[in-house]
């Protein structure tokens, strides 16, 4: 197992970038620390699976720095870097059984036989396959041949890290939950260095113990669930985490009051740098549709659908001419003169999509 | 589940048995006639049973010239299909290379029999070939007119320059419908280069590989116009294959009983031989 850190790292897929366009991964630098649980959430083409094989070395990225425990593993080979990776899509060697199929791995490296046969029968117990072990891979359904794929990740005990680079999409959703569970049991058990790439927000908050979320070849927030929750760093992380997103509104800020149209806002304090800065760009303020409060006072709004999804409703309304979207219990009903407030717990202000911090 | 018959079905199927008995059936039953009579001209036939093909199965001739064929595509399959493959894997997989590769593999298969026995008729003469005047420059004595030995060295030259091609293409098809994820995949897993053909290219060249078997044999099991036109059959009868043998007793000697009788024994052996590659090839893929 071992820390990662990822120095400065810029990648491109053409031979000659210029502007920031150019590049898949505008920049990146974090740390992904020994035996932590990461998943990188973002949606397609954000960068995520490039930045993913970058680290297991299918890649080698343009401009930056990788380290492995402190050492430079940049240049070095996949084979030299000790990674597994478990890809989107099942890859298994059809004329092998499965057996054959996790031994691989070992056998490559020149495990003595003994220890290969252990690792292996562990290792087709964990993933529940141990019934056809003798049986060829190819006759095999989509989600056990996903198994196997994701059994010769987890075959070898001595790597630096597990990759997941969107597991489970083939998976039908009740086995993804089991799987995703093991693998989160797997975890706590021995400690693997995990980095899970999803574009599923559950899979991501499930799985990890914190979430790197990207967003256009950049990294955009790292937190925990409860984190990108409350406390939306960009707006899009407020649109991408949260079903529905976050509400967010062009508003004037002035001193501790916000306004949208006639409407005014307190806020729970002084944005900072925003104050008395006009040249900061497009102000909007964010708010959750569990923080939109539906009741008699407040803001007038109209409200145009009610969707019951059956654990609560999502108003969907009009606050002076913009579609907002609130969240109510399921047995709340919606009152004859809506009105809506703003609970203070819940606003953010953003200053060209990015959050500012408040003050007193 | 029920089946239903629906006797409709026939006359939706009436067409292509028309189409196959004009194209295939009827000429070959009147090969079938000629092989079981006698005729002496002028429409006058005799029935003969299945005499021509006591005569022919009786032959050493036709035993011969079956033999050479064996042998000649044994040997073209032996050479051709792994140097088809190790050229396909070699083959540039991105960029401007792959036309050009493509194009260069192509053109042997672009040009008529004939015109490459006269090219390799040519190429292999030691007085103005370029093969052959150059290999007696060196002073090693070649001379497929007179020895055997180099007659059939040039045959299966030509046979792998114009060939190859076809197996190459096959299986560069297979190759290039690899996912690359099978190829990341061998890299986490520490895979060597011949384990990566082992157990991902290989497999995946499968049913190209059979069907580029089966061509080749087929092919080769029935060639003609090459070798005639370089050899002629000879030193001789030392390149004289079945068909060219066929097609002395058809047309030189003009014994059509005994050649149509030949025609359909070469027919059933080539018929015999295929089914058993392809039934050997696709048990061993089930399994495999």
């Amino acid at each position: 197992m071992a820390r990662i850190d990822v120095n400065h790292i810029r990648h491109s897929y053409l031979p000659n970038p210029q502007k920031d366009a150019d590049f898949a991964l505008k920049e990146v630098h974090h740390t992904f620390e020994d035996g932590g649980a990461y998943a990188l959430l973002g949606p397609s083409g954000c960068g995520k699976t490039t930045l993913l094989n970058i680290i297991s070395g299918l890649l080698h990225p343009s401009h930056g720095q990788l380290l492995f425990n402190g050492k430079d593993v940049t240049r070095l080979s996949t084979q030299e870097r000790n990674i597994a990776q478990v890809f989107q899509f099942p890859v298994i060697y059809d004329t092998m059984t499965v057996y054959d199929n996790l031994a691989f791995p070992l056998r490559n490296r020149g495990v003595p036989e003994a220890d290969v046969d252990r690792k292996v029968r562990e290792t087709l117990d964990m993933i529940d396959l141990a019934e056809l072990a003798k049986k060829k891979a190819r006759g095999l359904t989509a989600d056990q041949k996903q198994k196997i794929s994701l059994g010769r990740g987890l075959v070898r005990s001595d790597v630096n890290a597990i990759l997941f680079d969107e597991p489970l999409t083939v998976i039908d959703p009740h086995m993804k939950w089991v799987l995703r569970s093991q693998l989160k049991q797997l975890h706590r058990r021995f400690g693997y260095t995990m980095v899970y790439v999803t574009h599923d927000q559950t899979e991501a908050l499930t799985f990890a113990d914190r979430v790197v979320v990207m967003y256009d070849g950049e990294i955009v927030q790292i937190g925990t669930p409860a984190e990108l929750f409350e406390r939306p760093r960009h707006t899009f992380v407020g649109y991408f985490i949260g079903s529905p997103g976050m509400n967010v509104m062009p508003v004037a800020i002035d001193g501790k009051t916000a306004t949208i149209g006639s409407q005014r806002i307190e806020l729970p304090g002084v944005p900072k740098t925003v104050t008395g800065n006009t040249g900061a760009g497009a102000i909007e303020l964010g708010i959750r549709p569990e923080y939109v409060r539906l009741g008699r006072d407040g803001m007038a709004v109209k409200i145009s659908k009610v969707e019951d999804v059956g654990r609560h409703k999502v108003v969907r309304a009009n606050l002076e001419g913009r579609e907002i979207a609130a969240v109510i219990g399921e047995d709340e009903d919606v009152p004859a003169d809506p009105k809506v407030r703003f609970d203070p717990v819940g606003i953010n202000i953003y200053a060209d999509s990015w959050r500012v911090e408040m003050g007193a | 589940m029920e089946k239903t018959w629906n006797n409709k079905a026939w006359f939706m199927v009436l067409p292509v048995l028309l189409l196959v008995a004009f194209s295939a059936v009827i000429p070959l039953m009147t090969v079938v006639n000629y092989s079981v009579q006698d005729t002496f001209g002028n429409n006058v036939f005799f029935w003969n049973g299945s005499d021509w093909y006591t005569e022919i199965l009786g032959s050493d001739r036709f035993w011969l010239s079956m033999v050479r064929n064996l042998i000649f595509s044994a040997i073209i399959l032996v050479i051709e299909i792994p140097l088809g493959i190790f050229i396909a894997l070699n083959m540039p997989k991105k960029g401007w290379g792959v036309p050009v590769c493509l194009v260069l593999m192509a053109l042997p298969l672009l040009i008529p029999w004939n015109v490459v026995g006269t090219i390799w008729q040519v190429f292999g003469r030691i007085d103005i070939g370029l093969l052959g005047y150059t290999l007696s420059a060196l002073g090693i004595d070649y001379n497929y007119v007179n020895d055997p030995t180099d007659a059939w060295v040039t045959v299966i030259l030509m046979d792998v320059w114009h060939w190859t091609s076809l197996v190459v293409l096959l299986c560069y098809a297979g190759l290039v419908s690899i996912p690359d994820a099978y190829y990341q995949a061998a890299k986490i897993d520490g895979a060597s280069r011949w384990a990566i053909f082992r157990y991902i290219q290989l497999p995946k060249m499968n049913r190209v590989l059979l069907i580029a078997v089966l061509l080749r044999f087929m092919d080769s099991f029935m060639i003609y116009t090459e070798p005639f036109v370089v050899t002629g059959g000879g030193p001789g009868n030392s390149t004289t294959f079945m068909s060219i043998d066929l097609v002395k007793i058809a047309v030189g000697q003009f014994d059509l009983g005994p050649a149509a009788a030949m025609s359909i024994i070469y027919f059933l052996i080539v018929l015999l031989l295929s089914w058993v590659f392809y039934t050997v090839m696709t048990t061993v893929d089930a399994e495999g």
